[in-house]
């Protein structure tokens, strides 16, 4: 069982050898047959021999410095270090003689000469390889006394806010430093000094924190010793127990260890088995994971009339019967319609496949969406057009084989580091790469690495660019011509190649709209076509905008005309941005399509589904999340249940998404705080973390990896059971006993995944590429491999059509938005955790010539405004964004990146333009009227919630601001206004006014605290 | 026209050579003397600079040390025309310390102005690398293998053979990288070739290229070395410019070229993986073997590097054959190697024989016994690294071989001498705290054992649990000589080893007693 595995993985000491030949030797009387290229130490191991050893660890290169490994070899002189040596054929190899044992007795006591001996005092007790090594070589004392040089007074730097560096412990290994170097590829760490003096620094002897160390946590891995340690177990001690489950962050799906001591998580490590992150981890996902027991969890449901009324905390049972009731009620008044659901690329597959048949088979409509909606809806549309399948075509490791790489409109060292790592270590080996992206992302140039091009494209020209490189391909007679005879259309194709030959499809002629040199593109082109393995990795970039679905399928088209599809080191690879995108999509979420992907329309997969839920499904495709708000505002749609996404935040409009829900009449938000939307919900479900749930996520490389409850849902449920809680009080009945059994039901009705189950990806090490069914039984890590899903491939015609939102006179600049790596998405998790300390507020990257023209200086307050709204940041003057274009991220609600994207979507599959939005900037002094009013809002609503009736009026009520670290901006409760203006609803009862009055005495004492504020204006005026 | 030879070596000019040549510039003009001044590198008679050397039909006659007040003296008494005087010493060849040696690759150091094309060319320059230039690569590579010539660095690797194993790589990129970190106490004959005679190593590196199919070049020169390396840049500019570098020498088609790079100042920069970490800017850590070099060198291409002496040593191997050089020497010990005496010498300087000479021939015959007048008592030869040799030892032949024998090494050719006031125990520590200084920290048993050999032998110098001292430095020793990643560390051990062995009174020790572990803890070479 994978559950259980041994607290210490088995550490080879050195990376396996790729080589297929095999040699014989001979270690300690043992014949091993081991792959040429081996080290000695690995072929020990292989052979169950374990050499001692403190430099060496299998996710690193040989180094050879701590000479602990030495061994004899018959015929060699001297001692070598297992390690450094390569086996020969024949080689006799002896690990364990008295002279051996001698020579690393005497270093492990060099060794001990200068370190605290302070084992049982010490972090690492228990999980010390130097502690271990002093064990296994039998030291006994150290004849060298302990009054000689010695670096025990040195320094502990606490400045990182997840782990300590304690340089007293330190025995210059140097695998921290190589981690950096070739592991995570940021060079951040150094040895200073020579000899004794060496230290291990950061930067130029910067702070952990001050220098360029981006806290992946791959330094602290690999530390032998408590020099490099994570703060938590400093605090708690060793875990006792761990459990292998799958990061909630991106869409990378890294596998975690999680350390438990009973309930509680000590540490997250990266899993050296996780085929997804290889043993390697993120910020995010390595240490960022304490929001997920943050004081600001809301574990008890809650209910209100109106978003104007303090919540009301009930049971599940009232909570489930309230939202049922509603969803009726609605029904009933306005038709089977007017309600609908949100699943979430958030939640399990298991979950998001459940919200789904609760919409179709319980709510009785196809009005279910999902947040992929905006973002890779254009993905899964392309995707299936030109190729057949909706999703990424390789493995994260095919990588390692690629030749030439296109990231597009991506920034993956920022939002999907793990895989950028594995990138960044192809690219130091040689591979080229071309960049297209508006802005300087930090691939273009980074240490040992430089972009071949970086193409600067304008936002919302990318399918020109495209095309143009297409047209570059065609015209120079680049085309992979016997891919396309055998493996495509060839009408399609013929078509294609007449379109992208065109003049007006030339790099010279698109140059001017694209915004790039014609010459650039060219090279570009030839160097993609010619270069050997091409692949092509993109992001948001691509899909946000209204030719979303055109690019991605300008990108297929490359990838088919240069026979790049089909095999290890090529491709067409989305990068999901959350951790289930692809997942969420494969479950059915979309208004028109069942699991597997296949239209609600389609009567024969339409009356499996039917007899199988046993109930009658509408045929027709039901609203999409904008269609949602739009008939929500025109006065037909009222009742939302919403699970683990944050739409005000996230979708573009705010203004318009909030006046949208303030029209309904119940939305039921299910979420693990209350987020933006939870202020404009009547019901609350208390979600859980993935930290305690079962269930599986679906990683952009169609890997469904396990998630492992590791602690019950503290809330008392799981999402899932919710659901089906929701569903039976609706009368249509749910009854799982686990998400097995869910995903069980998934495999029976979805032939891509005919084969999975828990037990079958436990059986194959974890996880498993789908389609996993009878073809592929142990699943698919290549898509296409001798022909497309569709059969041939078809190239499409990729005509560029502007976007409607151009660069005007009145809004000159082009706003366009993306991720940063401490913080994620909207910011929910990351802002409840130190992460902040990196990245506390949005901020507006403005190029120096458009910040001069409009007297802009760092840091000054700029209002952006757009012909949605306006808001206030701070500017950055940089040179990463060219002129004429603007960038910012989304993390935090006030920063209102999304009242200033508009409308326009994506021409097929209406996934929102975020990367395109004309804008104006200019220098103010104080906030937006928007901003003004968000806060005014916000404020009351987490008044509303302090002064929420409480379930158990034992406890009081916890201050609203306080309790989150990231809410800087959180207005003190106002005194005497929540108290006196909280209404006792009819059926609380006495005890309910009980409660209230403790949580009005508990307002007060925060108010004394706090400064006095106004009495909020009224939410609906606020908002208008 | 008179020519004055006024040299230019860093030495000479230390003793103020230049000012000696200013001099006789100014006096020459006061006296309207036709005197054309000409800087060449130095003879290696050391104790004789500023070696001024005039040229007469006699031949070059030798005046020295001069100062720049004795150049009026000089012109009085006529040395124009090579007249007697309290500093003559008669014509240089002829000076005993001089004629006795058997000068192959320092055949030129001092003869000629080291800048000059013409000079080199009319001494014998270029011919190796013409004939190189009409052989097929492995012919050339089998001439250095012929020839018996080892790595003169220290390491005494048979150079034909590395050169063998990088000809055999199928790359397409190698390089040749000189080794010009010349950091052992007491040695100088690197600097003296560069700055007397740099055609000489830029020759042998493009003949190496031609061996090996390398196309460029890089010569690592200790940043300690300003002269030579201005010397090495000058010298580079006119080779190209004559064609004896660039894409194409001499129309042979065949190409190579080179550069200077100024060493990143440690001892440790001049091990030979080190070496390759600082060239690719990279902090000058010690690398593992394997890969060696030779496979995954300089930016992981096959790599010859050797050193200034192995590569200049190879023109003349060219140009006379493989016999010429291999019928000097003994045993497995073949050609010259330049011996650079220093220490409480009285005749400190550059010797160039055929091995197989004695230390004692050296010290004495060349070396004129101490400066000091008093007995000498111990010699370390080899540089920091190498043994503190015994009188009862002067009498091994100088052979790489014989030395292995007595746990002591030739190394680079430096030995440092010391008078019988001379603390051995002290010198010991020393051999510890030098490797401490210049350890690169990479390997346990040279990043601490270096430290606590001091503390151990300080502890053993104050008589604290002397015996239990000696034991663990033994022990110690053992632990670097068998567990170092390089040299460094790993012959850390030898010359205090040699010290405790040899001279156990000066750690307070009964004979016997000390050289009880000996034999147990002889170095495995």
């Amino acid at each position: 069982m994978l559950e259980t595995i041994i607290k210490r993985e088995r550490d080879f000491g050195t990376p396996p050898s790729d080589s297929t030949e095999l040699v014989r030797v001979t270690i300690d009387g043992t014949e091993i047959d081991v792959p040429a290229g081996s080290s000695v130490m690995r072929a020990a191991a292989e052979a169950g021999i374990n050499i001692p050893k403190l430099c060496a660890t299998d996710s690193l290169d040989a180094f050879g410095s701590c000479r602990l490994c030495l061994v004899q070899i018959e015929g060699r002189r001297g001692y070598p270090a297992s390690c450094t040596t390569p086996v020969e054929a024949g080689m006799v190899v002896w690990t364990e003689t008295p002279k051996l044992h001698e020579l690393r007795r005497n270093v492990m006591e060099l060794y001990i000469s200068d370190h605290p001996l302070d084992c049982l005092t010490c972090p690492a007790n228990g999980d010390c390889e130097l502690q271990d090594m002093a064990g296994v070589v039998g030291l006994r004392n150290v004849r060298y006394g302990f009054d000689g040089a010695n670096h025990l007074a040195d320094q502990t730097d606490d400045s990182n806010p997840y782990f300590s560096y304690d340089p007293s412990k330190c025995i210059v290994c140097s695998r921290c430093v190589r981690a950096c170097d070739e592991v995570q590829g940021t060079f951040a760490l150094t040895i200073t000094g020579r000899g004794f003096d060496s230290r291990i620094t950061a930067g130029q002897n910067d702070s952990f924190l001050e220098s360029d160390c981006v806290s992946c946590g791959a330094c602290v891995q690999a530390c032998p010793t408590s020099t490099l340690m994570e703060k938590t177990v400093i605090e708690q001690g060793q875990a006792e127990h761990s459990v292998i489950t799958t990061c909630a962050y991106c869409g990378v799906g890294c596998a975690f260890k999680a350390e438990m001591k009973g309930q509680q998580v000590v540490r997250m490590v990266p899993w050296k088995d996780g085929k997804a992150n290889r043993g390697h981890s993120c910020v995010k996902g390595r240490f960022a994971w304490g929001y997920a027991t943050h004081e600001d969890r809301i574990l008890k449901p809650m209910i209100r009339g109106d978003i104007s009324e303090p919540w009301r905390e009930v049971s599940w049972e009232e909570a489930i019967a309230y939202a049922a009731s509603e969803i009726k009620r609605i029904q009933a008044k306005y038709g089977r319609d007017s309600v609908g659901g949100i699943t979430s690329s958030r939640c399990t597959n298991e979950e998001t496949y459940l919200v789904q048949k609760l919409v179709r088979a319980a709510f009785g409509t196809n009005n279910v969406d999902t947040c992929a909606r905006v973002c890779h809806s254009p993905t899964g549309y392309g995707l299936k057009t030109t190729l057949g399948e909706s999703a990424g075509t390789q493995t994260f490791d095919s990588v390692m084989h690629t030749d030439v790489v296109i990231v597009m409109g991506a920034n993956p060292s920022a939002a999907h580091p793990v895989f950028a790592s594995r990138l960044k270590r192809r690219l130091r080996q040689g591979a080229k790469l071309i960049v297209i992206d508006p802005r300087q992302i930090e691939l273009v140039e980074s240490p040992h690495i430089k972009a071949d091009y970086h193409l600067p494209v304008r936002p919302g020209t990318n399918t020109a660019l495209l095309t143009a490189m297409a047209h570059v391909i065609a015209i120079e007679g680049l085309i992979d011509e016997a891919f396309v005879a055998e493996r495509c259309e060839t009408a399609a194709f013929e078509q294609w190649r007449d379109f992208v030959s065109r003049p007006e499809n030339s790099p010279e002629a698109t140059e001017s709209e694209t915004g790039v040199p014609a010459e650039q593109v060219r090279g570009a082109a030839r160097l993609f076509a010619t270069q050997g393995n091409g692949s092509i990795y993109y992001g948001l970039g691509v899909t946000e905008h209204s030719q979303g679905s055109t690019t991605v399928m300008a990108i297929a088209n490359l990838a088919m005309a240069t026979g790049n599809l089909g095999r290890e080191g090529v491709g067409v690879n989305p990068l999901r941005g959350q951790n289930n995108v692809q997942g969420s999509c494969d479950m059915g979420s979309f208004p028109h399509e069942l699991p597997g992907y296949r239209h609600i329309s389609d009567d024969t997969v339409r009356t499996q589904f039917e007899q199988a839920w046993g109930v009658e499904l509408q045929p027709e495709p039901g609203l999409r999340i904008p269609n949602m708000f739009d008939a929500a505002l025109s006065g037909s749609f009222k009742g939302l249940y919403c699970q683990g996404e944050d739409i005000v935040q996230s979708d573009p409009n705010t203004q318009h998404v909030a006046k949208a829900l303030m029209s309904m009449e119940c939305i039921i938000v299910q979420d693990i705080f209350l987020n933006e939307t939870a202020k404009y919900a009547h019901v609350f479900l208390p979600g859980s973390s993935f930290l305690e749930k079962d269930g599986t996520f679906t990683n952009a490389e169609r890997r469904i990896s396990r998630v492992r409850q590791v602690m019950a849902p503290l809330a008392g449920k799981a999402d899932w059971q919710a659901t089906c809680d929701l569903s039976n009080a609706l009368g249509y009945p749910m009854h799982y006993r686990h998400p097995s059994e869910i995903m069980d039901e998934i495999a029976r009705l979805t032939p891509t995944f005919a084969g999975v189950s828990f037990k079958k990806i436990d059986e194959l090490g974890g996880s498993v590429q789908w389609p996993c069914n009878e073809r592929a039984p142990d699943g698919t890590p290549i898509m296409h491999v001798d022909e497309f899903v569709r059969g041939k491939g078809r190239f499409m015609i990729t005509q560029y059509v502007p976007s409607d939102e151009r660069s005007t006179r009145k809004y000159p600049l082009l706003l366009t938005t993306g991720r940063i790596l401490s913080q994620y998405n909207v910011g929910a998790q990351t802002r409840r955790t130190p992460n902040l300390l990196w990245h506390d507020e949005d901020l507006l990257e403005i190029h120096p010539q458009d910040a001069e023209d409009r007297g802009i200086r760092q840091g000054d307050m700029v209002a952006l405004q757009s012909r949605s709204g306006e808001t206030v940041l701070r500017a950055d003057v940089t040179e990463r964004v060219q002129p004429g274009v603007v960038y910012t991220t989304f993390h935090f609600p006030e920063s209102g990146a999304n009242v200033v994207t508009t409308d326009a979507t994506d021409w097929a599959t209406d996934c929102p333009e975020y990367k395109v939005t004309a804008v104006q900037a200019r220098r103010v002094t104080e906030p937006s009227p928007w901003q003004a009013k968000w806060s005014r809002f916000s404020d009351m609503q987490l008044s509303l919630l302090a002064a929420r009736e409480r379930g158990d009026a034992g406890l009081a009520a916890k201050p609203a601001g306080q309790a989150d670290p990231g809410s800087r901006k959180a207005a003190p409760v106002p005194v005497g206004a929540s108290s006196q203006s909280v209404p006792v609803p009819a059926e609380a009862g006495a005890a309910g006014i009980a409660a209230v009055a403790a949580t009005a005495s508990a307002a007060t004492d925060v108010g004394r605290e706090g400064s006095p504020a106004e009495c909020p204006a009224p939410v609906l005026n606020a908002q208008d | 026209m008179a020519r004055i030879f006024v040299p230019k070596d860093t030495t000479a000019i230390a003793v103020g050579a230049d000012a000696v040549a200013q001099a006789i510039a100014n006096e020459a003009q006061a006296r309207g003397a036709d005197v054309q001044l000409v800087r060449n590198g130095s003879r290696g008679l050391l104790w004789l600079e500023t070696l001024v050397e005039v040229e007469t039909p006699a031949g070059r006659i030798a005046y020295g040390p001069v100062e720049a007040a004795d150049v009026p003296g000089l012109f009085d008494a006529g040395w124009l025309s090579g007249a007697s005087h309290a500093l003559c010493h008669g014509p240089t060849e002829d000076i005993p310390y001089l004629k006795n040696q058997e000068r192959l690759t320092f055949a030129r150091v001092g003869v000629i102005d080291p800048l000059s094309l013409d000079d080199y060319a009319m001494h014998g320059g270029f011919q190796g690398l013409r004939k190189a230039l009409s052989m097929e690569p492995s012919a050339i590579v089998d001439e250095v293998v012929e020839s018996g010539l080892r790595g003169r660095g220290g390491a005494a690797f048979p150079t034909g053979i590395k050169w063998k194993t990088v000809l055999s790589t199928g790359d397409v990129q190698k390089y040749i990288v000189c080794n010009a970190d010349e950091g052992d106490s007491g040695t100088f004959s690197d600097r003296m070739l560069m700055e007397g005679d740099p055609y000489a190593l830029i020759e042998g590196m493009a003949i190496a290229g031609l061996a090996v199919g390398a196309n460029y070049g890089y010569i690592y020169v200790r940043s300690e070395y300003p002269f030579a390396i201005a010397a090495l840049e000058a010298a580079i500019g006119l080779a190209r410019r004559a064609g004896w570098l660039g894409a194409d020498i001499q129309g042979s088609g065949r190409g190579f070229d080179l550069e200077v790079r100024r060493a990143a100042g440690a001892y440790i920069c001049g091990e030979e993986t080190s070496l390759l970490e600082s060239l690719e800017g990279k902090r000058a850590l010690v690398r593992a073997k394997p890969p060696l070099p030779a496979i995954q060198g300089l930016f992981g291409r096959p790599t010859v590097i050797n050193n200034v002496i192995s590569l200049a040593s190879v023109p003349i191997i060219l140009s006379k054959g493989a016999a010429y050089y291999r019928d000097y020497g003994m045993g497995r010990s073949r050609g010259t190697l330049p011996f650079q005496l220093a220490g409480n010498l009285k005749h400190g300087g550059l010797v160039e024989k055929a091995f197989g000479l004695s230390l004692r021939e050296l010290l004495y015959d060349f070396g004129g016994g101490s400066a000091s007048g008093r007995p000498l008592r111990a010699v370390q030869v080899g540089g920091p690294l190498g043994a503190y040799l015994p009188e009862s030892q002067w009498d091994v032949p100088l052979d790489y071989e014989a030395y292995i024998g007595i746990s002591a090494m030739l190394g680079h050719g430096g030995l440092v001498a010391f008078d019988d006031t001379v603390d051995m125990a002290k010198m010991a520590s020393y051999a510890m705290e030098f490797c401490a200084i210049e350890s690169c920290g990479k390997c346990t048993p040279c990043r601490i054992g270096a430290v606590r050999g001091v503390e151990v032998i300080e502890k053993i110098r104050r008589n604290q649990a002397r015996e239990q001292q000696v034991d663990l430095l033994r022990d110690l020793c053992d632990t670097m000589l068998s567990g170092s990643l390089c040299a460094l560390g790993g012959m850390t051990p030898y010359p205090v080893l040699s010290a405790l062995d040899h001279f156990p009174e000066d750690f307070g020790l009964e004979s016997a007693n000390a050289g009880q572990n000996a034999a147990a803890n002889a170095p495995i070479a």
